[in-house]
């Protein structure tokens, strides 16, 4: 076990090393002067542009910027923001927690209703409930969040002016009221996305369920005389949540990408925002510590996957 | 009339086909039925509209801006008082050229690196190690990234539309191959090793030929249901682009744009927002659910 963990991690390394040479050549090599932003300015004379960009290392040829990146990318120094000029670190955890407190909460909203829900669907197939589920699913992946997002802002916020409609981040959380402040204005987010996550894993759990339901071992479990429940939650949803887990994994990423959007929607000042807005400022420094973080996930939540699944199904073999 | 006539007759029925089998089944499902007629009436909706109906789209009109539907104006104006459906018809159809043209590229590209991953063990580790990697590429910031930095050279030799055009196909083509690529793959595996792909070599076929005349047809089904719904995702990923300010430029009203300018207007001018997101989510519900009704219709299993 642990040498497959340790086999996984070594081809984990190098795919982040080419993903974040593909993401550095991409700016790199783009037209788009990185110092566009002085570079409009009229007001700085030639002579102290280029004496920015010496300063900057911006005339070394880029595979050696690239190298002079990685090193200092390994001391956990990301650079400094053109725009803002803080650190980049500093800027990515002032944002992060906003992120995970919409984000990480709707996921697990997501996860926590659609497991249960997938489930019934499945054992009672072609039940109206199951009806009501498989369509409400298929709706639930095919609405973009940002149309989503801005019917329950035209409903909620404006008709019935039940919730703000743009997220306050300076929002101190030290009370009672204002913890309730923060809940209202974190509901109309969450939910977008948990509407978009349950979708998704109660379809594929339900399907799951019902490659289980009708094999052998279940019939042996209800032949020795288990109650249907036992048979279903011992037996068959163990079974199944095993490529569901895997599922819910290598969602993560793709759930942090789906957020930039909600984020835009609802003015969420998280790190989906903070891409966003790097990237209209020509931020490059950013960008490129945002990219990577994100590519970083996504391997990251593969070997997760990977390992999870090893963990839980004691067939696979590990070589 | 003889004997044998009469029973020719009665015995035979006219020969069914695959695809005649399929579309049997695909009537069956009372879901995709309703979707593909929805599908058809969008498709007719953007392509036919705009002969019908003769407002311009581009016309400013400041005292009919953010009016809700009206004799004149059927779904409204917008900021500048321009004509909302005219916008949205034109959108419309940009919006679905996306999101096949996208599909097209990423489906042909995603079939060649399969196929030749699956038939030529020697290409399978390499090929399949590019695809991994692409796999693991942070998908949508990276597709924000580049459409950013590439859109003003795109624009300068292209032009504005076509230039913006070909980069978001491109992009979205070129960043979602890996899926199909693996289904063919798996595919090829083990089709490779059956009997009738055997008997083609013993007859002297190359392997072009095996690839192409006897194996490629069995893989189609498979790459037919998972095109279908990209479509859905194409046209879902060309209007986040285009929502998030980096599509196309504001003089070419995709849906997503048209949402991306409507924002800022939820208050006073909710239908403005409510139409194209309604097209973007229609369309993308009816291609699902015809995904839907394919994979079902199109899989051997199930046919009763």
């Amino acid at each position: 076990m642990g040498r497959y963990i340790l086999r996984r991690l070594l081809i984990a390394i190098p795919t982040i090393i080419v993903i974040s040479f593909v993401v550095y050549a991409i700016l790199a090599l783009a037209p788009t002067d990185p110092l566009s932003a002085f570079g409009a300015d009229p007001r700085v004379p030639p002579e102290v542009r280029a004496n920015i960009r010496h300063q900057l290392g911006l005339d070394d040829p880029w595979p050696v910027r690239y190298v002079k990146w990685v090193s200092s990318l390994a001391q956990g120094d990301f650079g400094i923001s053109f725009m803002s000029h803080s650190s980049v670190m500093d800027l990515i955890k002032q944002r992060l927690p906003n992120t995970l407190a919409v984000v990480g909460v709707a996921y697990l909203i997501g996860v926590l209703l659609a497991v249960p829900i997938g489930m019934i669907s499945a054992v009672r197939r072609y039940s109206i409930f199951d009806h009501v589920a498989t369509t409400f699913a298929f709706v639930g992946f095919s609405v973009p969040t940002f149309f989503t997002g801005i019917l329950l802002i035209i409903i909620f916020a404006i008709d019935l002016r039940w919730f703000p409609f743009i997220y306050d981040s300076t929002l101190v959380i030290d009370d009672v009221p204002s913890f309730l402040q923060q809940v209202k204005q974190s509901i109309m987010p969450i939910t977008v996305l948990a509407l978009f996550d349950t979708a998704t894993i109660a379809r594929y759990t339900r399907a799951e369920m019902l490659e289980h339901l009708p094999l052998d071992y279940v019939r042996t479990a209800r032949s020795k005389g288990l109650k249907e429940q036992v048979v279903v939650l011992r037996h068959v949803l163990r079974n199944s949540l095993i490529p569901v887990v895997t599922l819910v994994a290598l969602g993560v990423p793709a759930v942090f990408g789906g957020a930039i959007v909600t984020e835009q929607i609802f003015r969420v000042p998280g790190i989906g925002e903070l891409l966003v807005t790097a990237i209209g400022n020509g931020d490059t420094p950013v960008v490129t510590a945002i990219l990577l973080i994100f590519a970083v996930l996504v391997v990251l939540f593969n070997l997760v996957a990977d390992v999870l699944y090893a963990v839980l199904d004691p067939r696979i073999k590990y070589a | 009339m003889t004997k044998g006539g009469v029973l020719a007759a009665t015995f035979t029925r006219p020969p069914r086909s695959l695809w005649k089998d399929a579309w049997w089944q695909f009537r069956r499902h009372r879901l995709a039925m309703i979707a593909l007629g929805t599908l058809t009436f969008l498709i007719v909706f953007v392509l036919v509209g705009p002969l019908v109906y003769h407002t311009p789209l581009d016309t400013i009109d400041f005292l009919q801006s953010l009016k809700g539907p009206s004799a004149d104006h059927p779904l409204g104006t917008d900021d500048l008082g321009r004509d909302l459906l005219a916008r949205i018809m034109f959108g419309g159809r940009i919006s679905i050229a996306v999101g096949i043209t996208a599909v097209l590229l990423a489906i042909s590209l995603g079939t060649t690196i399969g196929a030749l991953a699956g038939f030529f063990g020697r290409l399978d580790n390499p090929l399949m190690r590019i695809t991994d990697l692409f796999l693991s590429l942070p998908i949508l910031p990276l597709l924000l990234v580049i459409i950013y930095l590439f859109r003003d050279s795109l624009r300068s030799a292209f032009g504005p539309e076509l230039g913006i055009f070909l980069m978001i196909v491109g992009v979205i083509g070129i960043l979602n191959w890996m899926p199909v690529a693996r289904l063919v793959r798996a595919s090829f595996l083990s089709l490779k090793q059956k009997e009738f792909v055997e008997a083609a070599r013993s007859i002297g076929a190359r392997d072009r030929r095996i690839i192409v005349r006897h194996i490629l047809p069995n893989v189609l089904s498979p790459v037919l249901v998972a095109a279908t719904i990209g479509v859905g995702g194409a046209i879902l990923t060309e209007s986040t682009l285009s929502f998030l300010g980096l599509g196309f430029p504001p003089d070419v009203p995709t849906w997503g744009r048209i949402l991306f300018d409507a924002r800022n207007y939820l208050d006073i001018a909710p239908h403005w927002a409510i139409f194209p997101g309604l097209c973007i989510f229609l369309t993308v519900l009816s291609i699902n659910f015809i995904g839907d009704g394919l994979r079902d219709a199109l899989d051997p299993r199930k046919t009763s």
